[in-house]
C-alpha cells in the first residue's frame, strides 16, 4: 500500500470520527436495537410447503413432488419434460439423485465454454423461503460452485420439506454459520423489470429453474 | 479533494433543466406508464407484509447506529476482509477511486471490464475515467446497457432506462447490436441482451461492481439483483473490484434480514428479487481469485457532519421515493442533472458537494411527504429539503429586494391594523391580475412565485371584517 492510500485512510477515519464522534457503547447500543418485527412464522408444515410450491409456480417454476426415495425419479420427470439430456452434477449431490438414461456430468473444474454448452444443472440447496418462494444456495468446498449454478440455461434444484422455514430470518438463522461461504439466493429464474418496469422472465441467469420438493 | 457526482456541478438548474422534460410528451408518458405499473406493485408488496412499519423501524435503527459509529464498523468491516483475502482500498474523492481502480486493471494488462449496475461508479464517473485510460467499461445490466449504447443518461436509480419505452429500445437494439431483426417483445429484448453479452461474460477477466451492503462482523458484500448479470460480474473473472460507498456498512449477516425484506418490495414490487449474492473475500475454487474493495467517501463524511441531514446517508437506494413523487413523475430524472434524481436525489446531491453546486434541487419539491411515507428506512425527505434551503438562503444571502419585501411582510403582519391597511392596497392592486378568481401571473419579483403555480385572488373580505359584521349583526 502506497503512502498516498495509507493517508486517505487516515483522512476518511478522521473525518468521520469529527462529524460522528462514534461515543457510546457500541455492541450494548446494537443490541438494543429494536427487532419487532416477524422472526418466526407460524404456519403449519404442510401450509408451509404448499405457500412455497404456489410461490414457485408464480415465478413460472414447475415443482415436483415425492418422497426421499423417488428423488431419482422426479429427476428424470422433470429433464423428460424439458427435454434435458446432458446435466452437470455439481458437489454434494448423492448418486442416489441421479437416473438412468441421461448423462450426467459431474463438476470437475469444467471450463465456463462446457457450462456453457451444457444443457442444465442439478444441485440441492441449503434452506428455502416459503414466503418468498426463495431457495438459498451455500458454495464452497464440497456445494455447488457458484458459476456451475449460473451458466448452464436450466437450473434443477432439490429441496427437502425439513429445509424449508417460512419467513427470511428464521433463513437467514438457519444459514449464519456459513456466512464466509459464498451465498446466493435465487427466488424464481433470472428476469429483468428494466423494461417498462414489467417482469420479464430469462435473462443471464438460468432462464428456466425446477424444483424437486422432497416430502 | 475533487467530490464529484456524475457531471452535476455543471448542469443547469432545475427549473431550466425541466422545461424542456415537460414539454418532451413521449418522455413524460414514459416515466408515468412506468412509475404507475411500479407503484401499484410496491403498494401490493407492502400491503401483504403485516410487520412493514416493524421492518422500517428497525431498519432505520441499524442504519443511525452504524452512522454513528461509522469509523469503528468500517475498521471492522477492513480487517474481516482482509483476514478472508480481499484488498481494501480507501479514496477520498472519485479521482482517487477512479484512479485506484484504473491501477488494478493495468496491473493485469486487461483492456475491458464488466460492470455490473453500480451508482457508485456513476457518481464517480468511473466509464469516462475508464476510456481515457483505454479500458472498455461494459455495462451488463439490461437499463444500463440500453444507457451505454444510447449515449444516454441514467433517469432513474433502480430503471436508469426508465423514460425508454419498448419501441424504442427495439429501435436501439437493432442499429447497436446490428440485428437484422427483432421481436417487439420485452421478451425479444431480454433474449437479444443475452445473446450480445453472454460471450463478454464468459471471456471477460476483471469484473467491477458495486454493493448494496458490507457486512462488517465478515468483512462480506452483498450485490442485489434481478437478471444474473450481477452473479456473472462477481463469479466469473479472474479478478473482482467493489466500488463501495462507506455508508454501505451493516453491522452483522444477521441485520440482511430486515434490509433484503424492504428493498426488492420497495424497489420493484417484488417479494424477493431473483438474485441476491453474498461473498467474503476469496473462496479458494469458487469466484475470483484477487479481490478488491475500494471504500469511497466523496462528500459523504460531510454528509455525516451535519445531524439534520445525516439520515441522507440511511438511503438504501431502493427508488421508491422517485416514483411516488409528483415532481418526478413529471419532469423524470435528466432534469435533476444528476445520476441521483428524485427527492433522494434532491437532498444527496447538493450534499454531497458541500452545498457548493446543484442549489437549485431541495426546491425541486412540493413539499408533499409522499417520499417519506414510502421510504423504507424513513428518511425524512421533506424536513432535510426545508433544511437545505435555509442553507441554500444563508449561504448566499437573499436577493436586497426580496430581503426589503420580507421586511415590510413581517411589519404588517405583526400589526392587525397595518395588516388590515396592506388587505385593502393588495384587493385593489390585484385587479389587473385575477382571471376566474386566479392570479395566474404577477409581475416583477413576484413571477418568481406564479411562474409554476397558481395563486387564489385576495377575497373582497378579510375574515376579521366577516366575523366582525356577524357580530354586529347577531348582538344588535
Amino acid at each position: 500500500m502506497s503512502a498516498a492510500k495509507l493517508d486517505a485512510r487516515q483522512e476518511i477515519l478522521e473525518r468521520i470520527h469529527h462529524a460522528a464522534g462514534g461515543a457510546g457503547d457500541r455492541a450494548a447500543e446494537y443490541a438494543a436495537i429494536p427487532r419487532e418485527y416477524r422472526r418466526e412464522g407460524g404456519m403449519a408444515p404442510e401450509a408451509r410447503l404448499e405457500l412455497f410450491a404456489a410461490r414457485l409456480y408464480e415465478y413460472g417454476a414447475s415443482v415436483y413432488r415425492c418422497t426421499a426415495a423417488q428423488i431419482a425419479d422426479a429427476v428424470a420427470q422433470a429433464l423428460t419434460q424439458r427435454r434435458r439430456t446432458a446435466i452437470v452434477v455439481s458437489h454434494g449431490v448423492p448418486a442416489s439423485w441421479l437416473p438412468d438414461g441421461f448423462e450426467f456430468v459431474e463438476d470437475n473444474d469444467l471450463s465456463y465454454a462446457a457450462l456453457d454448452q451444457s444443457n442444465g444443472v442439478l444441485t440441492g440447496c441449503e434452506a428455502a423461503v416459503a414466503f418468498t418462494g426463495t431457495i438459498i444456495l451455500r458454495h464452497g468446498p464440497g456445494q455447488p460452485r457458484r458459476a456451475v449454478t449460473l451458466v448452464p440455461d436450466y437450473h434443477l434444484c432439490v429441496v427437502r420439506a425439513q429445509q424449508i422455514v417460512e419467513t427470511l430470518p428464521e433463513a437467514i438463522r438457519r444459514v449464519e454459520e456459513f456466512r464466509a461461504a459464498p451465498l446466493t439466493t435465487i427466488s424464481g429464474p433470472s428476469a429483468t423489470s428494466d423494461i417498462e418496469m414489467t417482469r420479464v422472465k430469462g435473462v443471464h441467469g438460468p432462464r428456466t429453474l425446477d424444483v424437486v420438493l422432497v416430502l | 479533494m475533487s467530490v464529484k457526482v456524475g457531471q452535476a456541478a455543471e448542469a443547469p438548474s432545475f427549473a431550466k433543466a425541466s422545461r424542456g422534460a415537460l414539454g418532451n410528451t413521449q418522455l413524460r408518458h414514459n416515466v408515468r406508464n412506468a412509475t404507475d405499473v411500479i407503484r401499484a406493485r410496491r403498494a401490493h408488496a407492502v400491503a401483504e407484509t403485516l410487520d412493514w412499519p416493524q421492518l422500517r423501524d428497525s431498519a432505520r435503527a441499524i442504519k443511525d447506529h452504524v452512522l454513528r459509529h461509522l469509523g469503528a464498523y468500517l475498521e471492522q468491516f477492513e480487517a474481516a476482509c482482509t483476514a478472508a483475502g480481499g484488498k481494501v482500498h480507501w479514496a477520498r474523492d472519485a479521482d482517487e477511486a477512479n484512479q485506484t481502480v484504473i491501477d488494478i486493471i493495468r496491473s493485469h494488462g486487461a483492456s475491458e471490464v464488466i460492470k455490473v449496475k453500480t451508482m457508485t461508479s456513476d457518481e464517480t464517473a468511473l466509464n469516462p475515467a475508464l476510456e481515457a485510460a483505454g479500458i472498455s467499461p461494459i455495462e451488463t445490466d439490461l437499463a444500463d446497457l440500453i444507457i451505454q449504447l444510447g449515449g444516454d443518461k441514467p433517469s432513474h436509480i433502480v430503471v436508469p432506462a426508465l423514460h425508454r419505452n419498448k419501441a424504442e429500445i427495439r429501435r436501439l437494439f437493432m442499429e447497436k447490436m446490428q440485428l437484422q431483426d427483432l421481436g417487439e417483445r420485452a421478451e425479444d429484448l431480454a433474449a437479444a441482451a443475452r445473446r450480445y453479452l453472454r460471450e463478454r461474460f464468459l471471456r471477460a477477466s476483471v469484473g467491477l461492481s458495486g454493493a448494496n451492503f458490507a457486512i462488517a462482523e465478515s468483512g462480506s458484500l452483498c450485490v442485489v439483483e434481478s437478471e444474473g448479470n450481477g452473479r456473472m460480474c462477481v463469479t466469473l473473472p479472474k479478478v473482482l473490484i467493489s466500488l463501495v460507498g462507506i455508508e454501505k456498512i451493516v453491522p452483522t449477516f444477521g441485520d440482511l434480514e430486515v434490509f433484503l425484506q424492504l428493498l426488492a418490495r420497495s424497489a420493484t414490487g417484488e417479494r424477493m428479487n431473483p438474485y441476491n449474492s453474498v461473498w467474503t473475500g476469496v473462496t479458494p475454487g469458487d469466484g475470483p481469485q484477487e479481490f478488491h474493495v475500494v471504500l469511497l467517501d466523496n462528500g459523504r463524511t460531510g454528509v455525516l457532519a451535519d445531524p439534520e441531514s445525516r439520515a441522507t446517508l440511511a438511503c438504501i437506494r431502493c427508488g421508491a421515493c422517485l416514483n411516488i413523487c409528483p415532481v418526478y413523475r413529471q419532469t423524470g430524472g435528466h432534469a435533476y442533472g444528476s445520476i441521483y434524481a428524485g427527492p433522494i436525489g434532491a437532498i444527496l446531491t447538493p450534499q454531497l458537494q458541500a452545498m457548493k453546486h446543484s442549489q437549485s434541487l431541495p426546491y425541486a419539491s412540493t413539499l408533499c411527504g409522499a417520499c417519506y411515507d414510502v421510504c423504507p428506512v424513513k428518511i425524512d425527505i421533506p424536513e432535510i429539503l426545508i433544511h437545505l434551503r435555509s442553507k441554500v438562503v444563508k449561504g448566499h444571502g437573499a436577493p436586497l429586494a426580496e430581503r426589503l419585501a420580507m421586511k415590510a411582510v413581517a411589519r404588517a403582519f405583526s400589526n392587525g391594523g397595518r395588516l388590515e391597511s396592506a388587505q385593502k392596497l393588495v384587493r385593489i392592486a390585484q385587479k389587473p391580475f385575477v382571471e376566474d378568481g386566479v392570479i395566474g401571473r404577477l409581475p416583477g419579483m413576484l413571477a418568481n412565485w406564479t411562474r409554476f403555480r397558481d395563486l387564489p385572488e385576495v377575497p373582497a373580505e378579510s375574515f376579521r371584517q366577516w366575523w366582525a359584521a356577524r357580530r354586529r349583526k347577531e348582538i344588535p
